[in-house]
């Protein structure tokens, strides 16, 4: 029972997150998407962070080697996908110019 | 899981969101990078610590490696080719979260726990943590032009793809069936197949299709980063992949609603071509094309008043986007009002045009979208359609046979002059005649877009 009141908790913030997602990502301008694609792309990199807790919980104990490179490979990709997503998105947003106006 | 842990985890959540919020324009939109990074760097100390450094090394590896290639990538990349980068990133996340499951999985199968929740979230994490893997990896080849961009098909291809898919569901309702103590084998079968799906799902779409597909691998993604966080108990994950799943969909719908087609026609219907390979048409014979020399078209720009420039996807090709910009000074100089009008899907993703202007410094209130663009149109001298085809094409708004009717254009052919730069008469990525190259308003100027482009620059200047 608690399990499943547990689950409940866990659909429901699933549930707001998504509205929340829409509400916010429907406001961006067409002109960004790309940059707002990179940008929820270094976001899905939290992943790296779920294989830093999976990594914690297998590695308590003796590992096998094979478990030991899924474990570097699974971060290596994490890895990639938060920083990388996070540089190129700074990278691209810098290059958004207002007119030069008289202000440097 | 600490209180201090558990707070943290809540700021990095808040400041995601705030973050994305700041995207809505561009003034605030860097600052808001800024703070998901923040967020991001709470996140993993919060959770470091929270593992009190178990697997170090492994993690030291991951950054060091991971974090070297990501940056590099980051940072030697060209701007034309973000498409590509945007999959790879993606396909990094997908497999990310089908190798978590994968750990996973061996815990289980070791008798350490067994939970209905787990088994369902983990089979579906890896599913589709796959499917997203390699279907940006084929992504990315055609994108990348490693393999041909026009759709590969095949007699059978739906049976097949059927087949598949029911061997993935008879291996996922047997993994939860014994709540993950399936064999290692019948896991490994279950991974590869729907690794083979994510190939065969993505091998029929066609280049130009490749804005919906890459809005669709990035919700995947983030459905397999929220379902990962279900498997591992961590709300932090499902707010993040929600948040990038909500995303994805809505750039998809977008993407969709500006081609007018339903989704499952771009999937499933293997409709768009290639990068342009096709061989030089002539086949059909157009009738009234009037091609034009560089110096007539500078006449005309250099003493117009207003022009708009209609970028496509055959400026990123070609790598004009700064002699575009040149140009547009050129004209500015003279006191010619400029503006840019891009389509939703022009290019290769969401975006993409205006990704290119930006690195040439148009600053973006010259970028106009669909709706503010095409008011424009009948007050404009000069219409500047620069490797685009299939979104200026007046046939999707009258002809009903034609297979692009009813997708919202950009009506280039209400300008005063229409001047379409274009590197042959060969048709755009569906095959379809474009009637605009035959108006009596238009002219047509050939050769690669910035050989062209830099030709006219250099016109306006003698003038």
């Amino acid at each position: 029972m608690n399990d499943i009141t547990h689950l409940i908790q866990l659909l429901t913030v699933l549930l707001l997150a998504v509205f929340v997602g829409f509400e916010v990502i429907s406001k961006v301008p067409t002109t960004l998407h790309t940059p707002l694609m990179s940008a929820t792309n270094a976001i899905h990199g939290i992943v790296f962070i779920g294989a830093i807790l999976v990594v914690g919980k297998l590695f308590v104990g003796p590992t096998s080697p094979l478990l030991a490179i899924i474990s570097v490979a699974a971060l290596t990709l994490g890895a990639i996908n938060v920083f990388g997503g996070f540089a190129v998105t700074e990278r691209m947003l810098q290059m958004f110019k207002k007119k030069e106006g008289p202000r440097p | 899981m600490s209180v201090a842990l558990s707070l943290a985890n809540l700021v990095a959540v808040a400041l995601f969101i705030y973050g994305l919020h700041q995207l809505n324009s561009p003034p605030t939109a860097r600052a808001g990078n800024r703070l998901a990074m923040l967020g991001m760097a709470i996140a993993l100390v919060s959770s470091l610590l929270q593992t009190q450094g178990i697997g170090w090394w492994a993690i030291l590896v991951g950054v060091i490696l991971g974090g070297a290639i990501g940056i590099v990538a980051a940072l030697r990349v060209k701007m034309t080719a973000m498409p590509q980068m945007v999959a790879l990133y993606n396909g990094a996340g997908g497999g990310a979260a089908a190798l978590i499951s994968t750990l996973e999985f061996f815990v289980l199968a070791s008798g350490k726990g067994e939970n209905a929740v787990v088994s369902v979230s983990l089979v579906l994490s890896a599913i589709i943590g796959c499917l997203s893997f390699a279907g940006s990896i084929i992504a990315f080849l055609k994108l990348q032009e490693l393999m041909t961009g026009r759709p590969i098909t095949y007699p059978g291809q739906q049976v097949v793809n059927g087949a598949i898919l029911l061997a993935i569901l008879f291996l996922a309702g047997w993994f939860i069936a014994t709540l993950g103590t399936m064999p290692i084998l019948a896991f490994l079968g279950l991974l590869l197949c729907s690794l083979l799906l994510g190939i065969l799902f993505v091998l029929p779409i066609g280049g130009a299709d490749m804005p919906v597909v890459i809005s669709l691998l990035n919700s995947f993604t983030g459905l397999a980063v929220a379902v990962t966080g279900f498997e591992i108990n961590s709300p932090l994950l499902i707010i993040c992949g929600a948040l990038v799943g909500a995303s994805g969909t809505l750039l998809t719908v977008m993407m969709g609603k500006a081609m007018n087609r339903p989704l499952t026609n771009v999937l499933f219907g293997a409709f768009g071509s290639g990068g342009g390979s096709e061989p030089d048409a002539g086949s059909g014979g157009p009738q009234q094309i009037r091609s034009a020399s560089a110096d007539d078209v500078a006449i005309m720009l250099a003493y117009a008043s207003k022009v708009i420039f209609v970028p496509g996807y055959g400026m990123a090709v070609a790598q004009a986007q700064h002699s575009v910009k040149a140009l547009g000074d050129q004209l500015e100089k003279r006191g010619v009002k400029v503006l840019y009008a891009i389509h939703p899907v022009a290019g290769r993703m969401p975006g993409h045009m205006n990704v290119l202007l930006a690195e040439s410094n148009v600053p973006y209130e010259q970028l106009l979208d669909m709706e503010d663009a095409n008011p424009e149109f009948s007050t404009t001298d000069v219409a500047l359609v620069i490797g685009a085809n299939d979104v200026t094409n007046p046939a999707a708004r009258n002809v009903k046979s034609s297979p692009i009717y009813g997708m919202p254009i950009l009506d280039v052919d209400r300008a005063a002059n229409v001047i379409v730069l274009k590197r042959s008469m060969r048709s755009g990525f569906a095959g379809i005649d474009n009637p605009l190259y035959e108006m009596p308003n238009t002219s047509m100027l050939f050769g690669d877009a910035k050989a062209s482009v830099d030709a006219l620059t250099s016109a306006v200047k003698a003038l």
